[in-house]
């Protein structure tokens, strides 16, 4: 089997992140539930990866590095949190739909939402931020890097104007988190929220938020938290103040576990491998006759994701063809970035999508081109 | 009656967690236990030394720069 679908979730998991897991279920007591030997415990490894995970991404405090179950929890808390009726939001054709839905639910409260058009590459041009500002623009939220294309956005840049005129800069960064080495305490990034088993190589079930010191994000969810019992409210101290409810204390383990993988293995090298890895596949899929290739390829760096058609071709007949016929695994169809799919003119199509990790290997994608060359010329054909 | 214990407070788990690190880590005196029922404060564990313990520890603590609730003398 071949696994290319990196950016859904990564395969295999390192045998650090199974063993922690597996340890964790042995051996968990509950957070903040008790003094004793298990409930100890339990905190002080949630602590301990909380630690890990603020210094893996440069943030200043790990209390302001809160566990949450996904992406998408994260930026729901942050996205409802952060607006409210009467504000203004900017946003891409590049998001999720962890993005756009919760904007959409926003949009029914009376928040204002603008949505900055990609180009036929699946751009943005930001040049023109300025133009959309209002008086009540208060958030800008932007994917780092587009889950369908792999194109990343420049963030510094970004940034320095979301600094320049007050705004907050919230950042999905799912697909970017254990590819991109951030550095949050000096990056103009105010909210971070990250997956825990893309990149990071943790189960599925645990992610993350950071929020910038002095920053506030009322919680989604209260309830149990294991510190002021008798308050009526839930605690407004960070992390706990997002961390209504048991946590993942497996998938925390395993996500530690992850970070320390990367950690070990290099942020610098992981970076240039799989730069490398996607540089290969396209300059080998590029001149396949009846291909179509998405995506801005003259960019100095881009996260290891290529999404292509076979001209004329149902995305899921392909990637449901290379599972079938050759054991390659990708992801087809939307990608749930619908809007990206507009700017791209593939709502109808879709694309396959091919995602590579470190652990993949040239031989691996070599198989994938022979498989896709295969099927160029058979469906092409058939579509004729 | 005399002080026989004396607990530190903190604000949430985290910042206890964030204690017993440091404390471990410096060699300063001490252990987390439920916190004692006739003291009211936002987290569920204290911090406990002897009295005697108590000037090393505080300052200790300063010297860390490390956040806590309050500390308390109970008898």
């Amino acid at each position: 089997m071949i696994y290319l679908d990196q950016a859904a979730t990564s395969y295999p998991k390192p045998p650090g992140v199974i063993q922690a897991v597996y340890e964790t279920l042995q051996h968990a007591g509950n957070s903040g539930r008790g003094a004793h030997h298990l409930s100890l415990s339990a905190s002080r490894l949630i602590f301990e990866a909380r630690c890990e995970i603020a210094d893996f991404l440069g943030a200043e405090d790990p209390s302001r590095i809160a566990f949450t179950a996904n992406a998408t929890e994260s930026l729901n808390l942050a996205l409802f949190g952060v607006l409210h009726s009467g504000d203004h939001v900017i946003t891409t054709e590049l998001e999720h739909n962890s993005v756009l839905r919760p904007l959409y639910s926003l949009e029914k409260r009376g928040v204002e939402v603008t949505i900055l058009p990609a180009n036929w590459q699946g751009v943005v041009d930001f040049s023109a931020l300025g133009n959309h500002l209002r008086s009540n623009t208060r958030v800008l939220v932007l994917t780092h890097a587009s889950n369908v294309t792999g194109n990343m956005v420049d963030m510094e840049w970004v940034g320095e104007f979301c600094r320049e005129h007050g705004l907050i800069l919230i950042v999905d960064a799912a697909q970017t988190a254990g590819f991109y080495t951030y550095d949050l305490k000096h990056s103009p990034i105010d909210i971070l929220c990250f997956t825990g088993h893309k990149g990071l190589y943790g189960p599925q079930g645990v992610g993350g938020i950071y929020v910038k010191p002095g920053l506030a994000v009322p919680p989604l969810k209260v309830g149990g938290s294991g510190i002021q019992t008798f308050s009526k409210t839930h605690p407004s101290q960070m992390p706990e103040a997002l961390e209504a409810g048991t946590l993942n204390l497996p998938g925390i383990a395993g996500l530690m576990a992850g970070v320390r993988y990367l950690k070990d293995r290099g942020m610098e090298l992981i970076c240039h491998e799989e730069c490398e890895l996607d540089r290969y596949f396209y300059g080998a899929i590029r001149e396949i006759p009846g291909l179509e290739v998405y995506g801005d390829f003259a960019a100095s760096i881009r996260c290891p994701i290529i999404a292509l058609n076979i001209l004329g071709v149902d995305s899921n007949l392909v990637s449901q063809l290379l599972a079938e016929e050759y054991d390659i695994y990708t992801r087809a169809g939307g990608h749930c970035a619908p809007l990206m799919h507009g700017a791209l003119r593939t709502r109808e199509l879709g694309a396959v999508r091919f995602s590579f990790s470190h652990r993949n290997t040239k031989f691996e994608l070599d198989s994938a081109v022979q498989a896709l060359r295969d099927l160029a010329l058979r469906l092409g054909r058939e579509t004729l | 009656m005399s002080t026989t214990r004396v607990v530190v407070t903190f604000h949430t788990t985290t910042e206890a967690m964030a204690w017993e690190k440091a404390c471990k880590e410096a060699g300063l005196p001490g252990r987390l236990i439920p916190m004692p029922v006739q003291i009211r404060a936002e987290c569920g564990l204290a911090w406990l030394i002897t009295p005697q313990e108590k000037e090393c520890l505080i300052k200790g603590a300063a010297r860390l720069n490390l956040s806590y609730g309050n500390v308390v003398e109970l008898e």
